[in-house]
């Protein structure tokens, strides 16, 4: 599904991935871990299409596709989805105009009509009671005056959505509380399927409880140093990254 | 000596005008107008034309007099060249074989010129609930659901009509909220004025349609003043819809309208204004200059509403105003704003709070592109009389790109100690994240940006009657069309 060969890329001078190797397959799941600083936001960024990052070298290809040379959006209506770190705030857009238009800019992009009503309607219905998101919300300006692990949760709700094939969770985890990892996690495990394929971005271990991923890598100065099962993420948790030296 | 031949302007710039502004076409209606300039022949000869009474007649030639003392000021935050008040042409009417009676009956030519505005008026019909009085040019062409209106006692009419028919309703009125020696403009439109629309809702008679109006300038060179008078009578209501639009000119045209509002005890005018007049093009070049007055008068308890989405004309100086007079009294003002390219706007309103207990609220959003410039300003009067008056306002300004800009000028007086007055300032960039963030969702950049704007509009936008509101979101859409990325 998705292959990154030798992935560099930088911000500015700054060179922050330097020879990235990836392989996901369908339905794998994959957990990048690594210390502050060590590229894994940047990685989701560069997948995902933002401009603010420059590849200098390597590829990366999805579904047998450049992936770097589609915009962002048509990365997404072919089935890439990111789910943020830090969500963006739109006042006065609410969150079911603003899915609504997601998904029919989607269809549209495949030459289909937009969603009618009820099927959406439904669709809304379905994922909040997956999320347990109370129906109010949707009407809500997107993300403004969300709580972290609101806005955390808000990234799931699209994310079940829009029915991706590939997502990258960039530190979902982070701020939630733990009743609200357990609903999040829950809803990611529920979507999860032998189709689609995941990538965990992640500081701990403690998500991949919930969330039990095929293969853990190691993210550090930019490369990926180490790759193994489950296991080694509870490694990590007992020793930390400085076993890695 | 060597003479010149003397080319027609107008032609040439006929045919160097482009496709580029949606609107920009003229329909081929012959017309029958005047000499430019202006003096006491010319307006004795349009009082005349419009068979207007001698009280009429001698308003105008005060008026004129007024302005010929009067300067044009200068106080805003706008350039542009200053008119030759000589070089415009001050009457312009379609000529018609006979008085319509319905909309059936309208010139196909106009017919069809209304129907690539996208303004449908058999689709409006239909969809009922809308009356339109259509003013081309100067004259009104055809009046709709003036019977239904009329089982009411409700009459929505040219105002030269009414002039006609209702002498004393007008000349109690006109000219009483704003006075003809308020500014340069008004007192210019007491002079000159060709047409517009009159509305008089009788008392307890609540208007059971938004009434609508929609406004062109198709005339090259003709200066459009437009004369509006709104009444409602004791504990009426009345909805009125105002929209815009003009055809390309390559040389500036020149409106000064004059819209008064008078709320009697009770009652309540909702007024909502759609302006999409020509801008100008890329270049600045062109555009219509737009020096408006608009005020309404409050008696007690009574209530005026002002909601305007401004996306048109090259220069736009207008305030709507409420004289909150009455006790009790509620002042509106809900506001869109937006220049792009080199368009200029100074635009708010003025809320004068004389009656005790009398409240406001003024929601101003600008939003600024291109090399435009947005500026509001806004007074607060609060009079010593006025106790526990509040006012609450909010002006916001959204900034695309680094080339444009956006000013405030807030006018605060307070004359006594029991009333209340907030003041709440934004500025905002639309951010690139926002924008990746709508690209990463499968949301291409221009439909992003149509999403947040509409997003930061819309506690305004949804003051709006619901086709209006539909309306104005695609003429922001429109306006700020490749303003980011």
């Amino acid at each position: 599904m998705l292959e990154i060969k030798n992935l560099k890329a930088q911000i500015e001078d700054k060179t922050i991935l330097n020879g990235v190797n990836l392989k996901v397959n369908k339905g794998e799941v994959h957990a990048i871990m690594g210390p502050n600083g060590s590229g894994k936001s940047t990685l989701s960024s560069v997948i995902a299409g933002n401009e603010d990052y420059e590849v200098s070298s390597g590829s990366i290809t999805y579904e047998g596709d450049d992936l770097l040379e589609m915009a962002p959006e048509e990365r997404s209506h072919r089935g890439l989805f990111l789910s943020f770190q830090y969500p963006v705030e739109i006042p006065g857009l609410s969150v079911s105009n603003f899915i609504k238009t997601a998904i029919n800019e989607k269809r549209k992009a495949f030459g289909q009509e937009n969603i009618n009503a009820k099927e959406l309607l439904q669709l809304f219905k379905e994922k909040c009671e997956l999320l347990n998101i109370d129906k109010e919300y949707l009407s809500r300006s997107l993300n403004e005056g969300f709580s972290g692990g609101e806005k955390k949760r808000n990234e799931i709700f699209q994310m079940a959505m829009m029915e991706p094939k590939l997502s990258i969770l960039d530190e979902t985890d982070s701020g939630l509380d733990i009743d609200a990892l357990k609903i999040v996690a829950n809803g990611v495990n529920s979507l999860k399927s032998s189709s689609n394929s995941i990538i965990l971005i992640t500081h701990y271990q403690r998500l991949l409880n919930y969330i039990v991923p095929d293969f853990v890598h190691i993210l550090k100065d930019g490369k990926i140093v180490m790759s193994g099962d489950k296991s080694l993420a509870q490694k990590l948790e007992k020793e930390g990254y400085s076993f890695l030296n | 000596m060597k003479i010149e031949p003397k080319i027609s302007e107008d032609i040439l710039l006929d045919e160097v005008t482009s496709k580029e502004y949606e609107y920009g076409f003229t329909t081929n209606i012959e017309s029958e107008k005047i000499e430019k300039g202006l003096n006491e022949d010319v307006i004795k000869f349009i009082s005349k034309k419009k068979n207007e009474p001698d009280w009429m007649l001698d308003f105008r030639l005060e008026a004129f007099k007024v302005w010929k003392e009067m300067e044009e000021p200068d106080w805003a935050n706008i350039n542009y060249p200053k008119p030759d008040y000589q070089d415009i042409v001050y009457y312009c009417a379609p000529k018609q074989k006979k008085k319509l009676n319905s909309l059936d009956d309208l010139d196909p030519e106009m017919k069809r010129t209304f129907d690539r505005l996208g303004i449908s008026i058999d689709e409006q019909k239909r969809l009922a609930n809308v009356a339109v009085d259509i003013v081309m040019d100067s004259v009104s062409v055809a009046t709709s659901f003036k019977e239904k209106l009329a089982e009411l006692g409700i009459i929505f009419c040219p105002i030269s009509e009414a002039i006609q028919k209702h002498p004393e309703l007008v000349k109690k009125y006109i000219g009483t909220v704003i006075p003809v020696r308020d500014n340069f403009f008004s007192a210019l439109n007491s002079a000159v004025f060709s047409d517009g629309s009159f509305c008089y809702i009788p008392k307890g008679t609540e208007c059971p349609m938004e009434l609508s109006t929609y406004f062109r300038i198709n005339e090259a060179g003709t200066g459009q003043f437009e004369r509006t008078l709104v009444i409602a009578e004791e504990g009426s209501y009345v909805s009125y819809l105002e929209g815009c639009t003009a055809p390309m000119r390559d040389e500036n045209q020149l409106h000064a309208a004059v819209v008064e509002l008078v709320a009697l005890d009770s009652a309540e005018i909702k007024y909502s204004t759609v302006q999409n007049w020509y801008p100008g093009d890329k270049n600045g070049k062109g555009g219509v200059f737009n020096f408006v007055t608009k005020r309404g008068i409050c008696h007690d308890n009574a209530k005026i509403s002002w909601t305007q989405v401004e996306t048109g004309s090259a220069v736009t100086w207008k305030y709507p105003s409420c004289v909150l007079k009455g006790k009790n009294s509620i002042g509106e003002f809900f506001s869109v704003a937006v220049t792009n390219n080199f368009q200029q706007a100074d635009t708010g309103t003025k809320m004068i709070h004389l009656g005790e207990n009398s409240k406001s609220t003024i929601i101003a959003k600008g939003i600024c592109a291109g090399k435009s410039n947005g500026s509001y300003r806004g007074l607060v009067k609060i009079a010593k009389g006025a106790k526990n008056s509040r006012n609450f306002s909010q002006c916001d300004s959204l900034l695309m790109g680094d080339k444009c800009g956006s000013h405030t000028f807030p006018y605060i007086e307070v004359d006594n100690k029991s009333s209340q007055v907030e003041h709440e300032a934004t500025t905002s960039k639309i951010g690139e994240d926002q924008i990746f963030y709508c690209n990463q969702r499968g949301i291409g950049t221009e439909e992003a940006v149509a999403l947040i704007v509409n997003g930061y509009c819309k506690e305004v936008l949804n003051k709006l009657p619901m086709e209006f509101a539909v309306e104005a979101k695609k003429l922001l859409e429109i306006s700020l069309e490749g303003s980011v990325g």
